[in-house]
């Protein structure tokens, strides 16, 4: 009865919780759980320095407005390059309290997958995108079957992941003839 | 070396990368035994990140033998078989010296919200990741721990987020004895926080999902009662119902931004990326809870702004709590867990996927085909 103060009574009693479930209560107390308190300052970390010895910039690397220095550490994975890279730049003037600072990277993102796209055609290791999609797991993890009677995650957007896949590359070789056709015009 | 290498949206391919360099005295490098790929790398897979770049290697949960480490590390050596956490962390920060290790303030040049992630964009300090054959482990005296000798490497690879992660989304809950708790999402995460809320004493463990064979886990492994969202014209209604017109007294969102939202959600969050995905699971947790309760989120969000609905948070009286898992300081409760028997991590896995087939695995995880839990990226053996 919600409108008075009792407080609704769980199906099971805790001591046939404890019967079922193995281990059911061996956290009860909150001493034994290891995020209480939140903070604690007597964990031992493997830390053996008071501020950790610096790592090399070997290239200019870009940081957040938020910091007052560079990092003792950071990854190296993909420096910025190119027009995405440029844009990248950009956001960095930008705090993370500025969607200007997000929607540049995101812009930036789509960008770079554009460059990175291009450029694999004039590389040894052009994009496939039968097999960097993936698709070919819709034979092999029963793709038709689950398409019916279950449930994909993917079925409420299915409609409209063709024009999403297929319409810049349609945009972009629209472009192309366009400029042909005005170039062979401008030529006669 | 092999490393999965991210394209472009839902792109991704297998490439000879050069084997990654000590880049400070404390780094080591780690060869990858086992992978996974996790819900959120999803997150990444789909764009939905901010400054994930082309030719970044993904996978925050991985194990392996290390490999070389760098002059002054002085716990790990060459041979050791050593479990990673997702996190990256100094140890010696404002932060990490309090226990907050995944909020390390010198680990992420790229931002200040959020720590150090493995393969997880250049919003989280852009590392790459161990969906290769090898991986660069910075700190390697603070984060990886030696697996031990009774562990199976299957269970320690889950132990380096997923398992973790949900047992922590269950702590934040603040979980007391006889308490209802409803789980939103029953993926790995989900499944590991309600199986986990029965360690902490609750006395009703209720999981909601779309996919029926997930439902089917959580009330098999997770011991939970079960409903599908889709059956429902109004799961927050149902939940209400169930609850003697309550709500539970702990929420967990195990879902993160991208579960199914509405049309404008799906336009404006999925296509235009203007919002950090759309929020459907937190706001159906905040509904279902009832007022004076606790929402806990693990799930993970971007950091974009998304359309939380805040204001029946502060009528409600509610406590949000929230955080990535400091996975480190989880491990010695989880080892005893494990060991006696209490937490099954592999039980989950439901997929081997060789390096060269990651393509595959990610599409059948986005799409979940094939009845698919959790993946496991298994580098071939050279």
């Amino acid at each position: 009865m919600p409108y008075t103060a009792d407080k609704p009574k769980p199906k099971e009693s805790s001591e046939q919780l404890r019967a079922r479930i193995p281990g059911w209560g061996v956290d009860l107390d909150p001493k034994d759980r290891p995020s209480v308190p939140r903070e604690r300052t007597d964990l031992a970390t493997g830390a053996h320095w008071e501020f950790p010895e610096r790592q090399e910039e070997k290239v200019p690397r870009e940081r957040s407005v938020e910091h007052k220095f560079l990092t003792p550490v950071f990854g190296t994975s993909a420096p910025p390059a190119g027009l995405s890279g440029a844009l990248r730049k950009v956001a960095y003037r930008y705090s993370e309290g500025r969607a200007a600072h997000w929607l540049i990277l995101l812009a930036a993102d789509r960008i770079n997958a554009w460059e990175s796209r291009l450029a694999s055609f004039i590389s040894l290791h052009p994009d496939n995108p039968v097999t960097e999609s993936g698709v070919l797991s819709e034979f092999s993890g029963h793709g038709f079957r689950s398409r019916f009677g279950r449930k994909r995650a993917d079925l409420a957007h299915q409609w409209i992941d063709p024009a999403v896949a297929a319409g810049p590359w349609i945009l972009a070789c629209a472009a192309v003839v366009a400029i042909a056709r005005k170039l062979r015009r401008h030529k006669a | 070396m092999k490393a999965m290498v991210y394209r472009g949206p839902y792109r991704v391919r297998v490439e000879e990368k050069d084997i990654p360099k000590l880049e400070h005295p404390n780094d080591a490098i780690v060869r990858v035994s086992l992978a996974a790929i996790c819900g959120s790398d999803l997150h990444l897979y789909h764009g939905m990140m901010p400054d994930t770049r082309v030719g970044m290697t993904f996978g925050h949960e991985f194990v392996g033998t290390v490999h070389e480490v760098g002059s002054s590390v002085q716990n790990l050596k060459p041979g050791d078989r050593v479990m990673v956490p997702f996190n990256i962390f100094c140890g010696s920060c404002y932060f990490c010296s309090r226990g907050l290790y995944s909020n390390c303030h010198n680990v992420n040049a790229n931002a200040t919200a959020v720590g150090g992630i493995y393969g997880y964009s250049h919003t989280c300090g852009g590392y790459d990741g161990g969906q290769s054959e090898y991986v660069r482990v910075p700190f390697a005296d603070v984060g990886p721990s030696l697996i031990p000798e009774w562990m199976e490497e299957e269970d320690a690879v889950l132990l380096t987020d997923a398992v973790a992660t949900g047992y922590f989304g269950a702590q934040l809950g603040d979980i007391s004895e006889g308490d209802t708790v409803v789980v939103f999402g029953a993926g790995p995460v989900g499944l590991f926080a309600a199986k986990s809320s029965w360690l902490m004493g609750a006395g009703r463990v209720i999981v909601i999902d779309h996919l029926e064979y997930r439902l089917e886990k959580a009330r098999s492994f997770a011991h939970a009662e079960t409903y599908n969202f889709v059956e429902y014209d109004d799961i927050v209604v149902h939940m209400k119902k169930i609850t003697d017109y309550l709500g539970a007294d702990v929420a967990i969102d195990a879902v993160g931004a991208e579960a199914d939202g509405n049309f404008t959600q799906h336009v404006t969050s999925s296509q235009l990326k203007l919002q950090g995905g759309s929020p459907v699971a937190l706001n159906w947790a905040i509904d279902s809870v009832r007022k004076g309760g606790t929402v806990s989120v693990m799930g993970a969000y971007g950091p974009m702004f998304s359309a939380v609905k805040f204001g029946d948070a502060v009528n409600k009286g509610l406590t949000l709590r929230m955080n990535q898992c400091p996975v480190k300081r989880q491990w010695p409760r989880l080892f005893e867990h494990v060991r006696n028997g209490y937490l099954k991590p592999n039980d989950i896995v439901t997929h081997r996927i060789p390096l060269e087939h990651i393509a595959e695995g990610y599409h059948m995880f986005s799409a979940k085909l094939d009845g698919i839990i959790k993946p496991l990226i298994v580098p071939s053996p050279s």
